[in-house]
C-alpha cells in the first residue's frame, strides 16, 4: 500500500517545484533559446500585433466593434494611466504605457489558459527586462527634462536640515534608483510564479490525495474547485499586475518631471 | 537528491541570459510596431473625431453666425425701405401741392386774362355803341328838327301825330336795328 502510493505519487510530482518552471527545450539543443517561455512570449507578441493589425486595419471615425475594442484598451492607457498620473505631457508615453500593459497583460493570462497555465512573467528575465526599461525611460526622462547633474540633486537632496542629508541622500539613492526597478520586477514576477505555484498545489494536491487514499476523493474534488476558484483569483491579478506595473512606470516618470519632490 | 540538484541549477530569481535576449527582441518588436504603426494611427483617428465633432460644432455656429447677419441685413434693409417710402411720399406731397399751386396760378392768369379781353370787347363795343348812337343821335336830331320846322306851321295836330309817329318809328327801329 505504502510502497504502491510512493509509486503513484511519484508520477504526479508533489509538492511542486521550482523545477516546474523550468520545463526542458521544445527542441532538443536549442537550450533556454526555445523553450514554453519563449515561444509564449513569441505568441504574445503575434497575438497582440494581429488583434490590433485586424482592428485597426481600416480605421473609421464611427469604429466598428473591433476597432472599439482596441482603441478602449489604447484610450485606457492613455487618458486612464498616461494624462491622469503624469498629465497633458504624459501623452507622448501613452504609446509606450499602452505597449507595456497590452504586453504584460496577454503574457500574464497565459497562467490562466487552460492548456498553458504559465506565464512567461513567472521567469524574472522578462519582468526584469521592463523594469530596466521603465528605469531607463524614467531617468533619461528626468535628465533630459533637467539635466544630468540637476536631476540628481532634485531626485537626492530634499528640503531638510544639512546633517541629516548625510542619512537622506543614501536613501533616497537606493529607493530611486535602485529599489524601483527590483521591486517593478520581483513583484510581478513574484505574483506570476506565486500564481501558478497555487494552482498546481490545488490541482496536483487533489491528485495525491487521491492518490494518498480513496476516501479523500471529496477533499481532493474540493481542491480542485478551488483550482478553478483561484483561476478566477489569478485572472484578477493578471490584469491588477499588468496595471500596477503601468501605473507605476508612469509614476516614476511623473516624478521625474516633477518640479519638486 | 535529484530535485535538489536541479533547484541549485536553477535559481528563479537569476535570470536566464538567453531569455534576456528573447524578451528584448519580441518587446522590442512589439513596441516598434505598435508604437510607429498602430497607436499614432489611433491618435490621428480621435484627432479626426475632435475635428469632425467640433467641425460640426463649428459649422452649426458659423450657420448661426450667417442667419443673424442676414437678419441683421434684412432689418436694415427695411429700415432704409421704409425711410426711402416716406421720403418718396413727402416728395410726392410736396410735387403735388406744387403742381397745385401751379395749375391755380396758370388758372387764375387765364381767368385774368379772359375778364381783361372781355372787358376790353365791352369797352370797344361800348365805343363802336356810343359812335353809332351818336352818329343816329344826330341824324335823327337833324331828321326830326327838320320835320318839325316842316310841319310847325301846317298843322299842330299834326305836329303832335308827327312826333308820335317818330317816337313809333323810334321804338320800333331799336328792334330791328339793334346789334
Amino acid at each position: 500500500m505504502t510502497g504502491e502510493v510512493i509509486v503513484r505519487a511519484a508520477e504526479i510530482p508533489f509538492p511542486p517545484s521550482v523545477e516546474d518552471f523550468f520545463p526542458p527545450s521544445l527542441i532538443e539543443g536549442t537550450g533556454p533559446w526555445l523553450t514554453k517561455f519563449t515561444l509564449l512570449l513569441w505568441v504574445a507578441v503575434a497575438l497582440i500585433i494581429i488583434f490590433f493589425a485586424v482592428a485597426y486595419r481600416d480605421p473609421k471615425l464611427v469604429p466598428s466593434r473591433l476597432q472599439w475594442m482596441a482603441e478602449s484598451v489604447y484610450g485606457f492607457a492613455r487618458d486612464n494611466i498616461a494624462k491622469d498620473m503624469i498629465g497633458p505631457e504624459g501623452l507622448r508615453f501613452a504609446p509606450y504605457l499602452a505597449t507595456l500593459f497590452c504586453f504584460i497583460l496577454v503574457n500574464n493570462l497565459f497562467g490562466i489558459v487552460p492548456g498553458i497555465q504559465i506565464s512567461p512573467n513567472s521567469h524574472i528575465a522578462f519582468p526584469a527586462i521592463l523594469a530596466v526599461i521603465s528605469w531607463v525611460l524614467f531617468v533619461s526622462v528626468g535628465i533630459r527634462h533637467f539635466g544630468f547633474v540637476p536631476y540628481f540633486k532634485k531626485s537626492l537632496i530634499l528640503p531638510a536640515p544639512w546633517f541629516i542629508q548625510p542619512l537622506l541622500i543614501p536613501i533616497e539613492f537606493v529607493s530611486t534608483f535602485l529599489v524601483r526597478p527590483f521591486t517593478l520586477a520581483v513583484r510581478l514576477f513574484a505574483n506570476m510564479f506565486a500564481g501558478h505555484v497555487i494552482l498546481l498545489v490545488f490541482t496536483l494536491g487533489g491528485f495525491a490525495l487521491l492518490n494518498a487514499d480513496a476516501l479523500l476523493a471529496p477533499v481532493s474534488v474540493l481542491s480542485w474547485v478551488l483550482a478553478i476558484l483561484l483561476t478566477g483569483l489569478e485572472a484578477l491579478v493578471a490584469l491588477l499586475q499588468a496595471f500596477i506595473f503601468t501605473v507605476l512606470t508612469s509614476s516614476y516618470v511623473q516624478g521625474a518631471l516633477a518640479e519638486e519632490h | 537528491m535529484r530535485y535538489l540538484a536541479q533547484e541549485a541549477e536553477h535559481n528563479p530569481l537569476l535570470p536566464i541570459w538567453q531569455e534576456v535576449v528573447v524578451g528584448l527582441i519580441a518587446f522590442g518588436l512589439l513596441c516598434f510596431v505598435l508604437m510607429k504603426y498602430v497607436f499614432p494611427r489611433m491618435e490621428e483617428t480621435y484627432r479626426q473625431r475632435v475635428e469632425a465633432i467640433e467641425g460640426g460644432i463649428k459649422k452649426a455656429e458659423d450657420a448661426q453666425a450667417e442667419a443673424n447677419r442676414m437678419l441683421e441685413q434684412y432689418r436694415q434693409q427695411l429700415t432704409e425701405a421704409r425711410g426711402e417710402a416716406a421720403r418718396i411720399r413727402d416728395e410726392a406731397r410736396a410735387e403735388a401741392i406744387a403742381s397745385r399751386d401751379e395749375i391755380l396760378a396758370r388758372t387764375a392768369e387765364e381767368r385774368d386774362r379772359i375778364i381783361a379781353s372781355g372787358r376790353e370787347q365791352l369797352t370797344q363795343e361800348r365805343e363802336t355803341l356810343v359812335r353809332q348812337l351818336r352818329g343816329e343821335m344826330g341824324a335823327l336830331a337833324v331828321d326830326l328838327s327838320s320835320r318839325i320846322v316842316g310841319e310847325s306851321l301846317a298843322d299842330e295836330a299834326r305836329r303832335s301825330g308827327t312826333v308820335d309817329r317818330f317816337l313809333a318809328e323810334l321804338e320800333a327801329e331799336p328792334a330791328t336795328g339793334a346789334r
